[in-house]
Order: structure tokens, then C-alpha cells, then sequence
């Protein structure tokens, strides 16, 4: 493995965490639309605190698979191709979900409304289990043959690890969707995000012990890497009971810094499992391999060049641009 | 299991032709509004006049419908590549990865980060300031744009690479030569170009639709006249692209050209140019056809001698080329049909556009009112709104069809680019519900549309986002206290 190679492994596991930091509020947020905000204007905020971000927020997404599309082409395709009909059904779920916003703005009549509302919840729910159950499934193992095929069936990923695996995100962008929502509004919305998330949290402490123990049991990572596994399930846990701590204490930075991490502690968990792996075969002879699935070493020298010079001022911006609607206060009547 | 006598192939090429072309509903669209509206806006900037400001909004409306939807059925296009083509993926990927990868990090996070401050910050920034938040969508979206054509010329003529004789992959060697393929730059002008052609006549022929019911006479005729100005402009700059794409063609992709034209056997000196023709595909003959005389060679050639090699010709020519490695019971005709009749739509279009540009902008103009006495003028603009979209897609069906049996010219057929793990049964469905869904959306984006034209450009943002006061408001100055 060259340090290129690895460089990239790591670089998709960042991109991977910045979209489930990032997507995961809004993904919370879009779960939120129907039973949480009570009426049209409480419905109105919600999808407003996310309203300039969750486009952005998916661009992570793409640049997560364009990236992994070029640093790691057998990767890419025996997971695109392997995980068919997850992918399919997490393509619907965004394709709802995206226009919802845009739409549901623009319907005239209560029931459409309510119907993309419902996209909007139904797809984002869909979204983060079905991202969760597939990442669980990948870890576990897969039938993979020897031209990197996968030729998987329906109960090799849908099985209880992956259920649960797929809770877990789910709860855990609900609960970060929920921290998100405490930042951005103020009144009976916050104070309910609030009451909500005591209720969440040990729930999603259940959710991650027996996630860990599954883990344990369906997946290789305590037995081929017990020090660093232990230790990142264990940050996992501490960061959700930071974040639990500062739900409690109304810390709102502490608890919306809490979930962000605990979201990214899960990719990391699964990149330090992976490692030195890309797909895991139940075969072992199968598994792809960092060092050889991926694309050629000009290509990845082109790759890191361009991206240590682009990345730097896209940060700038899209952080500039939070900076932007967290600054803009309570002004919304010069608009348009 | 079901037996339709449907194959993992074809379902996956109808998947990629039914996704792609929807997109590709949208992209040109977005694009093209995204630069017209930058327009107006600059203007607005330039002039202080709050017309042009509410021709920016107003426009800008049904951009960022668009948007949405572009964006939406763009991940599918990032995702089917490794879906429904693994064996394209893992043979491609040292190429098409890296524009892929250098798109989304220098061109989608550029415009959807611009799309939200733009969107949400009427008012708040110096209109300058704000004006360059389109500008910038819009040069994002171009970019975009760019990187995936370069992805798509390279299929059409692959440059700078050598092939792994370990993986049999292709494998870059020259990122310059990728990028410096002269078919990407006969091919990104046109298509951009063809944006913006899309955009000005969208707007133009939904202006003609309100000015034939009377409706805010001024704002949409001066709407009217911005687009035209740039339909003229850029229907001009699509056929002068296009005419340098085909001419490109003859020797790089020679069975595309002659297909586009409709030639079995090699022309005459005389260059006899089939407007309309009848083919058997069967027995590679032409049946029926009016001939003009000398065309092909001046479309071809610029003047009125030489000869354009038929598509018997070139078959035997690729035959004798390729039999050795892929063995000769491949079929190197393209699909005739398909490309003669795509390309005299497109070439046709291309010049009507152009035309009706130059006559409504006569009829336009600013102290006459003949526009509005024009009324078959103004039914005719209108229906033309529709047209951009089929010709953009017809030009597709050049570019993709004509490339058959390769996906990547010369080196990959598409038989053994598809993934061969997914099951017909997974293909279907996903290609009924992608129908389905798009069906849905493309309602929708009509209703949108017509609605927002029928509310008029006086009516306060509807968007949700800028319209409330309420006394939640997520930006009051509590929202980011601690406790
Ligand atoms: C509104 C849009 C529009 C208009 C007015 C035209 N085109 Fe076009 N054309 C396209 C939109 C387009 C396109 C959809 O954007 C394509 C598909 C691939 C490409 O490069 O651009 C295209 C492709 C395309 C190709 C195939 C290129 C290839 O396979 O490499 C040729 C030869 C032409 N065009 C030629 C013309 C000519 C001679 C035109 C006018 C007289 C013309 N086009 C008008
Ligand atoms: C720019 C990047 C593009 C790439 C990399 C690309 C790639 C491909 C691939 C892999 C196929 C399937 C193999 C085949 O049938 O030849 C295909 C087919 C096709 N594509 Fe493209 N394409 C691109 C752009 C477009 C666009 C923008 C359109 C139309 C709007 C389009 C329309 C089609 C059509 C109609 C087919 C034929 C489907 C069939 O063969 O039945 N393509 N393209
Ligand atoms: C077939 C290959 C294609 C792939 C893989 C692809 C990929 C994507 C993706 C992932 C998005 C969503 C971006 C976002 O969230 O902002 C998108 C949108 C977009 N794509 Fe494509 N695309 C393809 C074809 C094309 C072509 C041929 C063009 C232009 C010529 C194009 C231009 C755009 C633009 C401008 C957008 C922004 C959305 C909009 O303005 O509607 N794409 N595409």
C-alpha cells in the first residue's frame, strides 16, 4: 500500500464523516416536519433552518462517492452494483425528500402540502436507516466472488445487525436534527426540541449498546483490531453522553457538538475496521483491498494536488456561508 | 422469474438514456436561466430599474424549480455509473473518477453554497454583491458542466491514456491531454451554448403566452427582449459550434457522420445532400430521399467538391480494424433512423430559433406595438418553448447512439461494460419507479411553472422562506444564546 493509497482511504472516510455530521441534522430536520412542528408556520421554521444548507450538505455526499468513484474504481463498482436495490431506495428517499422543500412551498391546497411533508419526513427516515443498514451490512461481510462481484441476497444485508445498525443513524440524525433545531429557533420549537431529546437519548444509548455487542459478534473488528475498536466505541458512547450532558444542562453547543461527533465516531469505527480493506468477503481471499482497488498512481498524484488547492477555498465559502444565516438575525421582512 | 424477454442490457441502456435525458431536461435549463437571470440582475444593478429587479426574481423563480430537480436526478447519474455499470466503472475509473471527484468539489459545492445566499439574501448585501452570487451559480454550474464533458468526450475519443496491460483497465498518463481533447472543446461551447438558447426561448415563449392574454404588457416585453437578444446571440453560437462539431466528426467518428447524413454508400463529388430520406435498415440502403446538390459538401467540406466515405465503407473499414480483437460478428452500424432525423431536428431548430429571434425582436422594439397585433407570432414563440428540450435531447441521441457498439470508442463495447450482478428483476423495478417518479415531478414542474406565470410577477415571494414574519423566527437574536 502506498501512502497515496492510504491517504485516499482516509480522505473518503473524511468526506463520509462530513456528510453524516452535516446531512445528518438536516436529515433530522426533514424527520421532524410532520409529527413535530404542529402547524403550517412551526413547519415553516423547521424546514427554513435547513433551507440554505441541506443542498450543500448533499454536495458531500457526491463528492464522498465522485471521490471514492476516483480514487477507488473496484470499490466503487462492486459496492454501487452490490448494494443495488439499497442504493435504489436511498435514491428515491433523497429524490422526495430534495424537492420537498422547493415544492411543498409551493402548493396551494392543504393536501398537497401535507403530502410533501410527508416526503419529506418518509424520505428522510428512509434516507439515514437505509445509509445505516448498508454501511452495517458492508462491515459485516459479504458474498463477493472473485472478479469483485457481489452477488448478495436479500437477508445477507437485512438482518438484525444491519436493523439495528440502521436505527442507530436513524436516531442518531433525529437527535442531531433535534441539537440543530435548539441553535436555530427560539420559543415553543426549542423547548420542545429540548423535552423531545431527553426522551431520545436513552433510547439511543440502547440503540449503541447492543449496535457494540452485534458488533462484536457479526463483524471481525474486536477480533482483527481490539484496542482501537474498544476505544472508538467507547469515544462513540462518551460523546453521545456529552451530548446527553449537555441536553440536560441546556448546553446547546456541547449537545449539538455531541451528536455531530458521535455520527462521525460511527464512520470512523467503520474505516478503522475496514483498514486495510475496502470491501469485506466472506472469503477472505476475495476482499478488495486499499492496495488493489485502486486507481492509478497519476491519478491519485492529480487527485491530491487539485484537492489540496480547491478544498481550502470551498471550506472558506461554505463556511462563510453558515456564518452568514447564523449572523442574520430576526429580520426576515426585507426580504424580496 | 419473469420472462419478458427483457435483458440486463437493455434495461440498463433504456435506465441510462431515460435518467440521463431527464436530466438533461433540467441541466440546460438551469444553466441557461441561471446566466439569463444574472443578466437581468446585472442590469438591474447597472440601471436601478426595479423592473429589472422583479424579471430577476420572477425568472428566477422557475430557476430555482429547476434547480431543484436537476439536482435531485443528478445523484442518480453519480450513482448509476457503479449501480448499473461496474465493469464501465472499474474499467473508466482512473479517468472519468477524477472529473467526477474535481465536479463536485469545484463546481456543485460552488453553486449550491451561491444558490442559498442568493436565494435567501434578497435585500441584505449591496446589489452588487448579491448580483455576483448568481454569477457565480452560474459559472459553477458551466464548470460543472465542463467536468463532465470532459468525461463524456474522452468516451468519444479517448486521449492521454494507455491501457494496464496487468487490469486491462485504461490509465491516465496525460491529464493535459484529457483535458485538452479537442472534442471536449467543440463540445462544451455547443452545449452551453444550447443552454443558453434553452433558457432565452423558455422565457420568451412563456412571455409570448402572457402577452397574448394581455398580461403586465411591459414586464414581459421587456423580458421578452432580453431573452431574445441572448436567443439570438446564442443561436447563432450553436450553430456555428455545431457546424464545427460536425466537421469534426467526419474523421474522428466518420460511421456517426454519415448516419447523421443518411449515407450508405460514399457521396458523389456532387455532394447530394438528402433532406428527407427513407431507409432499410436491414439490406444498408437508402430507399427513398430528396437530394440537393452540393450541400453535403459545403456543410462538410465548406466548399463544393469532395466526397464523404458511406457507412458500407466504413463498416468494412472497422471491420478489417477491430475483427482481430473483438472477433467479426460485431455490428458497427449505428442506429440510421434515430440520427438522420435528430440531427434535422437539431440543425433545423437551430435555424428556426435564430429566425424567430430576429423577427420578434423587429416586432419588439421599444416605441412599436406591433408585437401585440402579431398574434400568430406570439402563438408560435409560444408553442416554441417546448421545442429546446426535444432539441437538446435529439442532440444527445447523435452524440450517444452514434457511438455504438462502444461505450468508450475503440475500446470498450457496451455489451461487457454493464454490471453483470444485477438482476433483471432489480432493473425493472427500478426503471418503473424512476419512470414514475420523474413522470410525477414533471407534473409537478409544469403546475409550478404555469402557476407562478399565471400569478404575475407582482405577487410577494411565495417561497415559504422569505415570505414570514412569524414570531418563531429562527434568526431571532435568543436562537444562539446558551441557555
Ligand atoms: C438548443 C440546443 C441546440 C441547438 C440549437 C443545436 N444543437 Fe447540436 N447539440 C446540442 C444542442 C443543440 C446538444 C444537446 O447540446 C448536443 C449533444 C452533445 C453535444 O455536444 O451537444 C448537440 C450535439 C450535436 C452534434 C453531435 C456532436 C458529437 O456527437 O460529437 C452535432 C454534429 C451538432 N450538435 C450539430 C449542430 C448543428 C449543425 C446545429 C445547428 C444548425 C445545432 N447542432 C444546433
Ligand atoms: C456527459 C456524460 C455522459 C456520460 C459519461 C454518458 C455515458 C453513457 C453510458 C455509459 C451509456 C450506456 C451505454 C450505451 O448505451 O451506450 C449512455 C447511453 C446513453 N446516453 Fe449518455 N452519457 C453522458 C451524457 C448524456 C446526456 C447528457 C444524455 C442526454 C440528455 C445522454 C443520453 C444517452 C442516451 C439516449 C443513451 C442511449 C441509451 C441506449 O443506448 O439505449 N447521455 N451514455
Ligand atoms: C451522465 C453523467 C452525469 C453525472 C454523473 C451528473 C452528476 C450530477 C450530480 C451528482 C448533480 C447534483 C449536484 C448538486 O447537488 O448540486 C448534477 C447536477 C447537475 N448536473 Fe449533472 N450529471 C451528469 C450529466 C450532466 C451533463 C451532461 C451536464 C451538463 C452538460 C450536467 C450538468 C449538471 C448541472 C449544471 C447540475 C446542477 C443542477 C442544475 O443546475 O439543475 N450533468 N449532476
Amino acid at each position: 500500500m502506498t501512502n497515496l493509497q492510504l491517504l485516499w482511504f482516509i480522505l473518503i472516510g473524511v468526506l463520509f464523516s462530513g456528510f453524516f455530521f452535516l446531512e445528518g441534522f438536516d436529515f433530522g430536520v426533514g424527520m421532524l416536519v410532520k409529527s413535530f412542528a404542529k402547524n403550517e408556520a412551526e413547519r415553516d421554521v423547521v424546514i427554513r433552518s435547513i433551507g440554505p444548507h441541506w443542498d450543500g450538505n448533499e454536495v458531500w455526499l457526491i463528492t464522498a462517492g465522485g471521490a471514492m468513484f476516483a480514487s477507488f474504481p473496484m470499490w466503487y463498482a462492486t459496492l454501487f452494483s452490490g448494494f443495488y436495490l439499497v442504493l435504489f431506495l436511498i435514491l428515491a428517499a433523497l429524490i422526495f425528500r430534495g424537492v420537498s422543500f422547493e415544492f411543498r412551498a409551493n402548493m396551494r391546497t392543504e393536501k398537497w402540502r401535507t403530502f410533501w411533508e410527508w416526503a419529506s419526513t418518509i424520505g428522510s427516515f428512509c434516507a439515514a436507516f437505509l445509509f445505516g443498514m448498508l454501511f452495517t451490512a458492508m462491515i459485516a461481510g459479504m458474498p463477493i466472488d472473485k472478479n469483485g462481484d457481489m452477488t448478495a441476497h436479500f437477508f445477507d444485508y437485512v438482518n438484525l445487525f444491519s436493523l439495528v445498525g440502521g436505527v442507530a443513524v436513524t436516531v442518531l440524525s433525529l437527535v442531531h436534527g433535534l441539537n440543530f433545531i435548539r441553535l436555530k429557533t427560539s420559543g415553543a420549537l426549542r423547548e420542545r426540541a429540548l423535552a423531545w431529546n431527553k426522551v431520545l437519548y436513552p433510547v439511543l444509548f440502547a440503540g449503541e449498546v447492543l449496535f457494540a455487542i452485534l458488533l462484536y459478534f457479526s463483524t471481525d473488528f474486536f477480533a482483527k483490531k481490539p484496542l482501537t475498536t474498544t476505544a472508538i466505541v467507547v469515544a462513540l458512547v462518551i460523546f453521545t453522553c456529552l451530548a446527553y450532558w449537555g441536553v440536560l444542562g441546556n448546553h446547546e453547543w456541547l449537545s449539538f457538538i455531541g451528536s455531530g461527533l458521535s455520527l462521525i465516531s460511527v464512520v470512523v469505527l467503520i474505516f478503522n475496521g475496514l483498514f486495510p480493506r475496502v470491501m469485506i468477503a466472506n472469503n477472505p481471499a476475495y476482499s478488495l483491498l486499499i492496495k488493489n482497488s485502486s486507481s492509478s498512481p497519476y491519478t491519485l498524484h492529480l487527485m491530491t494536488i487539485l484537492t489540496f488547492s480547491i478544498l481550502p477555498i470551498v471550506l472558506v465559502y461554505f463556511i462563510w456561508s453558515y456564518w452568514v444565516f447564523y449572523k442574520r438575525l430576526a429580520s426576515p421582512k426585507q426580504n424580496a | 422469474m419473469l420472462n419478458l424477454g427483457l435483458d440486463i442490457l437493455g434495461l440498463a441502456r433504456f435506465q441510462f438514456g431515460m435518467t440521463t435525458v431527464f436530466h438533461f431536461f433540467f441541466v440546460p435549463f438551469s444553466i441557461g436561466l441561471a446566466f439569463v437571470v444574472a443578466v437581468m440582475e446585472t442590469m438591474y444593478a447597472i440601471k436601478g430599474d426595479e423592473d429589472y429587479k422583479k424579471m430577476a426574481q420572477f425568472w428566477g423563480k422557475m430557476f430555482l424549480y429547476s434547480f431543484a430537480v436537476g439536482v435531485v436526478t443528478g445523484i442518480i447519474q453519480e450513482f448509476q455509473f457503479g449501480m448499473n455499470w461496474s465493469e464501465y466503472s472499474r474499467f473508466m475509473g482512473d479517468i472519468f473518477g477524477a472529473p467526477l471527484a474535481i465536479e463536485a468539489l469545484a463546481a456543485f459545492f460552488m453553486e449550491s453554497t451561491f444558490i442559498g445566499m442568493w436565494m435567501f439574501t434578497w435585500g441584505r448585501f449591496n446589489k452588487w454583491v448579491h448580483t455576483l452570487f448568481i454569477w457565480l451559480v452560474m459559472f459553477g454550474s458551466s464548470l460543472s458542466a465542463l467536468w463532465i464533458l470532459a468525461a463524456n468526450s474522452f468516451m468519444q475519443n479517448p486521449l492521454g491514456y494507455i491501457i494496464n496491460q496487468q487490469t486491462g483497465h485504461v490509465q491516465m498518463v496525460s491529464f493535459g491531454a484529457v483535458l485538452g481533447n479537442p472534442q471536449l472543446w467543440s463540445e462544451f461551447p455547443h452545449v452551453i451554448f444550447g443552454a443558453f438558447v434553452t433558457a432565452s426561448f423558455v422565457i420568451a415563449g412563456c412571455a409570448a403566452w402572457r402577452l397574448l392574454k394581455k398580461d403586465h404588457v411591459t414586464f414581459y416585453r421587456k423580458s421578452l427582449n432580453v431573452a431574445l437578444v441572448i436567443g439570438l446571440i446564442f443561436s447563432l453560437g450553436s450553430i456555428a459550434s455545431g457546424d464545427i462539431q460536425s466537421r469534426y466528426l467526419i474523421n474522428n467518428q466518420p460511421m456517426k457522420f454519415a448516419a447523421m447524413e443518411g449515407l450508405y454508400k460514399d457521396s458523389t463529388n456532387k455532394g447530394e445532400w438528402a433532406a428527407i430520406a427513407g431507409f432499410d435498415n436491414k439490406q444498408h440502403k437508402t430507399t427513398w430521399s430528396v437530394d440537393v446538390p452540393y450541400v453535403l459538401n459545403l456543410l462538410s467540406y465548406h466548399k463544393t467538391t469532395g466526397t464523404i466515405k458511406g457507412m458500407n465503407t466504413i463498416n468494412k473499414e472497422l471491420h478489417a480494424k477491430y475483427d482481430k480483437k473483438y472477433g467479426n460478428d460485431i455490428n458497427y452500424y449505428v442506429p440510421t433512423k434515430t440520427l438522420f432525423w435528430s440531427f434535422r431536428i437539431m440543425s433545423g431548430a437551430g435555424a428556426l430559433f435564430a429566425l424567430l429571434a430576429i423577427v420578434g425582436l423587429f416586432f419588439n422594439r421599444k416605441k412599436s406595438q406591433l408585437i401585440m397585433s402579431q398574434r400568430w407570432f406570439l402563438y408560435i414563440m409560444g408553442l416554441c418553448l417546448w421545442l429546446p428540450f426535444i432539441v437538446n435531447t435529439a442532440g444527445w441521441f447523435i452524440t450517444e447512439f452514434g457511438r455504438y457498439p462502444w461505450v468508450v470508442y475503440g475500446l470498450l463495447t457496451i455489451a461487457d461494460a454493464v454490471s453483470p450482478n444485477v438482476s433483471v428483476a432489480s432493473l425493472l423495478t427500478s426503471n418503473i419507479i424512476y419512470f414514475l417518479m420523474f413522470a410525477g415531478m414533471g407534473v409537478v414542474m409544469i403546475v409550478l411553472c404555469h402557476r407562478t406565470l399565471k400569478a404575475g410577477p407582482d405577487i410577494e415571494n411565495t417561497d415559504g422562506y422569505a415570505a414570514g414574519d412569524t414570531d418563531l423566527d429562527p434568526y431571532s437574536k435568543g436562537a444562539f444564546n446558551h441557555d
